[in-house]
């Protein structure tokens, strides 16, 4: 062997040392290149940072009003950053403590849909056939339904607590999930890579973990950032009508629902909060397309 | 196509049964009766009172009866509403509530499918990303935050338009109708771009070019036919987010439609109103859906034959 071939050879093995990039660095890296996804990214820190700090850092109480000031605009005078409400209740306070309610919401009722979902997905599509079918069928029956109408009622009839907002959000925004993690399942158990890794005698098990899993992640986080806003919409939806969180504690919907009764004489009222629950729903939706953008293979030149 | 429409409309059949039974059981375990008030009863009139409204049968006889009625369109007494019965109150509020959609409904196709076409028309120009970015803050915007700001703009500072009430006049329906239209707008306009897109790539357009066709016959002739299927099937979603939104809608300009009933029959434990309305409107979900299931089949043959097929 002369030195060249030498070279080449330990250059090889040299290449050979970088480790490989993973789908998810790969999507990582084009997400941190779609200027819109990454602003909605830090708008969303921000976000939780400000409600998660924000009460702390005020003199003010989200439930003792100021006797001192009723209605009164924003302003650095009295302290009152956002203004104070018809109640006198400082609105900075009470806008981080309705984001904490609505964002809290909006995670854990989506953790609820993401539980049931994935699961029922994965075991109609992993088993197919007539089990697939018969659960499918379901999932196509109750789909039908007004089902926001049913969160309604039940709000109604067993009394508006919060948890109940949590399961009830949660077990009506699976189906979506559901659908989409068995579509997936279903295509990438016939996939040629499982084929071979059967092939090579990996069990049952290991092609789950191995397999479908990871390659369902992309999907299914995805499908997260997307329903994340569309809890946060349910809740502020319910709260607006009077069904949601109730006082002392609050939501953005709940403070819309007061500001849109104290327009006239109070915008700031409706303004903060309104815009508060935008700026959310907003940064989520542009955060889930850029993530898709980033994790569909398909659009990848 | 007749073989089609029978299979379709019997498969929602079992839709509607679960939607009922559901409604029915969900009233029954609902803690509190109807007659529960603040003083008791004497158990005499309890009992003529439970005989009247049936609530002294057996469970399963009881269902029967409510099933019997449903499909008479019978929605039974309302509980809170003396002398009315539900359908008494639908009745008086689904003109109101259905000429609100239904307008909604027309503006957010007249305005989607023209922007959303544009947009898919100026691909990855400025014009795109405009309409696009527009289109993504009227998804963002839920409805109950948008009705609200409207009206401190036209009705409160610029003063031009009512601020709510209702009656059949252009100013009056103006807000209403444009709220309940612009997260449709947005909706129809991505979907139409993504379509027309799609369209636009395909080898028959590329052909017609081929062939030295004028652009806008192109887009008129050619494309638009293709491209509007996904908007034709987005209607049946539509129409659900036209029935949750008219609640909204029709609190915040204080309208008396379906919409109104249903949020008060909720405050108010109205429960026979409020189940009737949710059946009522899992039934138009359910009738519009295969309404555009039809509508899909009959401008897309293959999916007729891919139904004899399977």
């Amino acid at each position: 062997m002369n030195e060249v071939t030498r070279d080449a050879f330990s250059q090889a093995l040299d290449r050979r040392t970088v480790r490989g990039r993973s789908l998810y660095v790969d999507a990582w890296h084009r997400l941190l290149k779609n200027k819109a996804a990454v602003a909605a990214l830090i708008v969303l820190v921000v976000m939780i940072v400000l409600v998660a700090v924000g009460p702390m850092l005020s003199d003010w109480d989200h439930e003792i009003p100021d006797w001192d000031n009723y209605s009164t605009p924003p302003s650095l005078e009295t302290g009152h950053l956002f203004g104070t409400d018809a109640l006198g209740r400082d609105l900075f306070v009470r806008t981080m403590i309705g984001g904490r309610i609505s964002l809290l919401v909006g995670l854990v009722a989506t953790l609820v849909s993401l539980l049931i979902g994935v699961s029922y997905g994965a075991v109609a599509g992993f088993f197919g056939g007539r089990v697939d079918n018969i659960m499918m069928r379901f999932v196509d029956g109750i789909y039908a339904m007004p089902f926001m109408f049913f969160v309604i009622v039940l709000m109604v009839v067993f009394g508006r607590n919060i948890f109940l907002i949590f399961v009830a959000i949660g077990a009506v925004n699976w189906l979506d999930m559901a659908r989409i993690v068995r579509g997936q399942t279903l295509s990438l158990k016939n996939k040629d890579f499982v084929e071979a890794a059967r092939a090579c005698g990996g069990t049952e098990l290991q092609i789950i973990r191995r397999h479908i899993i990871p390659n369902l992640l992309g999907v299914v986080i995805v499908y997260v950032t997307l329903t994340i806003p569309q809890v946060i919409l349910v809740e502020s939806f319910l709260s607006f009508l009077g069904l949601g969180v109730q006082e002392p504690l609050t939501s953005w919907g709940a403070l819309v629902n007061e500001g849109a009764q104290e327009l006239e004489t109070a915008p700031w009222s409706l303004l903060f909060p309104a815009g508060f629950l935008a700026a959310t729903l907003f940064a989520f939706n542009f955060l889930g397309d850029g993530l898709r953008d980033a994790l569909d293979p398909k659009d990848r030149l | 196509m007749l073989s089609y429409s029978l299979k379709r409309l019997a498969s929602a059949i079992p839709t509607l049964f679960l939607l009922i039974t559901f409604a029915f059981f969900m009233i029954r375990i609902a803690p509190g009766g109807p007659f529960d008030s603040e003083r008791a009863l004497p158990p005499e009139i309890e009992a003529n009172l439970a005989a009247k409204y049936h609530l002294d049968e057996p469970l399963v006889v009881q269902y029967g009866r409510y099933l019997w009625n449903i499909a008479r369109l019978d929605f039974g007494p309302s509980f809170h509403y003396l002398d009315w019965s539900v359908n008494d109150l639908i009745l008086q509020g689904a003109p109101v509530s259905f000429t609100l959609g239904l307008l909604a409904l027309l503006l957010a196709l007249a305005i989607g499918i023209p922007i959303g076409a544009w947009a898919a028309f100026r691909q990855n120009r400025a014009a795109d990303y405009s309409v696009m970015s527009l289109a993504m803050v009227g998804i963002s915007i839920p409805n109950f935050v948008m009705a609200p700001l409207l009206i401190l703009l036209f009705a409160i500072t610029l003063g031009w338009l009512p601020a709510g009430g209702w009656e059949f006049s252009p100013s009056r329906m103006v807000l209403p109708v444009v709220t309940l239209a612009l997260p449709m707008i947005a909706y129809i306009a991505r979907i139409t771009r993504g379509s027309m897109i799609e369209v636009l790539h395909a080898s028959f357009i590329r052909t017609a070019r081929a062939k030295g066709m004028p652009e806008r016959s192109i887009l008129f002739n050619h494309a638009l036919k293709p491209a509007l299927l996904p908007v034709i099937s987005y209607l049946g979603p539509a129409a659900a987010a036209i029935l949750t939104g008219s609640v909204v809608v029709e609190r915040i300009f204080t309208i008396p439609g379906i919409g109104s009933y249903f949020v008060q029959g909720a405050l108010n434990r109205d429960y026979t109103l409020v189940m009737g309305v949710v059946i009522l409107y899992g039934m138009l979900i359910i009738l519009f859906n295969f309404l555009v299931d039809l509508i899909y089949a009959w401008l897309d043959p293959r999916i007729r034959y891919d139904e004899q097929e399977a």
